[in-house]
């Protein structure tokens, strides 16, 4: 009898973990030992952190996506055939066609998405950086504005948590390239008692701020907006006009997820922290966003706990035991400008010790937006 | 005993406090929620954060033996 492992998801940590597997397991797959599905919402595959740079116009779209089957090893079978039920009573995968896909072990890759509709009138009034359509759509406004107040609202949970700080820094620099720096007002706001979640990138940021007339609100908590008359309502009690507001909303988490009863109240999957074992089953593995571990949702969070659970599930599938560990790892890069950057690095136990911003570390992050596929191929 | 638990040991970005506030708008009027963090910070921020947006400190104490805080908000609005 084969084994079937089904991969549900298709960015960086559905990818990364179906091509480890697939590339170590070539003759096992050959053989007909091992089979590896991978199920996709779409048959192309979008590097998200490039919407950034498309808001302000120095990338396109199209650039940083390919179809998904030339990231993969040729031995998965890439079902572009979105998941619609996980049933882990009968280990079946259903997608959209209505075929059903048996399993030996799942791994849960399944993201998570920016909720407009979790605050009444956000939808109607803001925009984003968080999704293709949305960085866009936003590029038209940001490059041809001419002045007034710009605005940034966090909600939690999100994924990328310094891609906020990253724009209000690269704004505030191409405002001044634009020479209407002095005609536009950055606002930016923040949940919490401070600019940023990590105490070390606020206590970084804040002199930045005061150096570039950026302004900020904290204790901003966004309970509604008026689309017509353009003001946001805290649960704070302030309220703030805008010109363009730039929102990140809660996340939530599939709906295949939240469908099938396996999410929290967000579409979350409860996850054991080290083994990433969805908690309650012993062959469904958590990778990335999908997960509800309280670290960063990232691209670089994924690809750690990939190497964790493609591993782990080589382990099973040879009859052995898993010893890998995830330690809540996660790597970002911190553009802090059109033209410096710094970074942070952090786990479950040691806290981030962000360094000063530097040319160099600005270059390393726009080769990384390349060397990007090298990882999704799961060679970097 | 609180009505949920958020275990956010370990957690430096988000962070507890964020967990707390994503936790604290889901729950109903009256729920008292508990906050699990081994970020000493978290002893300041978090009252901080209570304070301004009107809800009630219940209790904020460390477990000496695990090495982590309990702090318990109940949501009053």
């Amino acid at each position: 009898m084969s084994k079937n492992v089904v991969i549900v998801g298709g960015g960086t940590g559905g990818t990364m973990v179906a091509n480890h597997l697939a590339r170590t397991m070539r003759d096992e797959i050959n053989r007909g030992e091992v089979n590896v599905t991978q199920v996709t919402d779409t048959a192309d595959h979008v590097y998200q952190p490039a919407f950034l740079f498309v808001a302000i116009n120095h990338a396109r779209v199209k650039d940083y996506t390919r179809p998904q089957k030339s990231l993969l090893v040729p031995e998965i079978n890439l079902l572009a055939d979105p998941a619609v039920k996980i049933d882990p009573s009968t280990n079946t995968v259903t997608i959209a066609s209505g075929k059903t896909l048996p399993y030996d072990i799942l791994v849960i890759a399944t993201g998570s998405y920016p909720d407009f509709t979790t605050v009444p009138g956000l939808a109607e009034a803001a925009d984003n950086f968080y999704t293709a359509d949305g960085s866009e759509k936003l590029r038209g406004k940001l490059i041809n504005f001419t002045g007034g107040t710009i605005i940034t609202t966090i909600d939690v949970p999100h994924k990328c948590p310094v891609a906020p700080l990253e724009l209000i820094f690269i704004l505030d620099d191409l405002y001044r390239e634009m020479s209407i720096r002095d005609k536009v007002n950055l606002v930016y706001t923040y949940p919490i008692g401070r600019l940023h979640s990590l105490e070390p990138v606020a206590n970084w940021a804040a002199p930045e701020f005061e150096e570039r007339g950026i302004n900020s609100e904290i204790f901003f908590n966004v309970e509604s907006v008026d689309p017509q008359k353009k003001v946001i309502t805290t649960l704070e009690g302030s309220q703030v006009p805008f010109d363009i507001l730039i929102s990140i909303p809660a996340h939530r988490g599939a709906q295949v997820i939240q469908e099938s009863g396996l999410g929290d109240e967000d579409g979350f999957i409860p996850t054991h922290r080290h083994t990433l074992k969805a908690e309650g089953y012993e062959n469904i593995y958590v990778v990335g966003d999908a997960t509800n571990l309280p670290v960063s949702k990232a691209g670089s969070t994924a690809h750690y706990e990939a190497d964790v659970v493609a591993e782990n599930v080589l382990a099973e599938l040879r009859g052995l035991t898993p010893t890998h560990f995830y330690d809540g790892k996660v790597f970002c890069f911190v553009e802090a400008g059109l033209n410096k950057a710094t970074y942070v690095s952090f786990s479950y136990t040691e806290p981030p010790a962000p360094t000063s911003s530097t040319e160099m570390i600005h270059w390393f992050k726009l080769a990384f937006n390349e060397l990007y596929w090298l990882s999704a191929r799961g060679l970097l | 005993m609180p009505d949920k638990v958020v275990d956010a040991r370990g957690s430096y970005c988000p962070g507890p406090l964020m967990e707390l506030i994503k936790t604290i708008k889901k729950a109903d009027v009256g729920a008292v929620i508990e906050v699990l963090s081994s970020d000493q910070g978290s002893a300041k921020d978090i009252p901080e954060w209570v304070k301004k947006s009107g809800n009630e400190l219940v209790y904020s104490e460390k477990d000496e033996a695990g090495g982590y805080w309990r702090i318990a908000v109940k949501k009053v609005k």
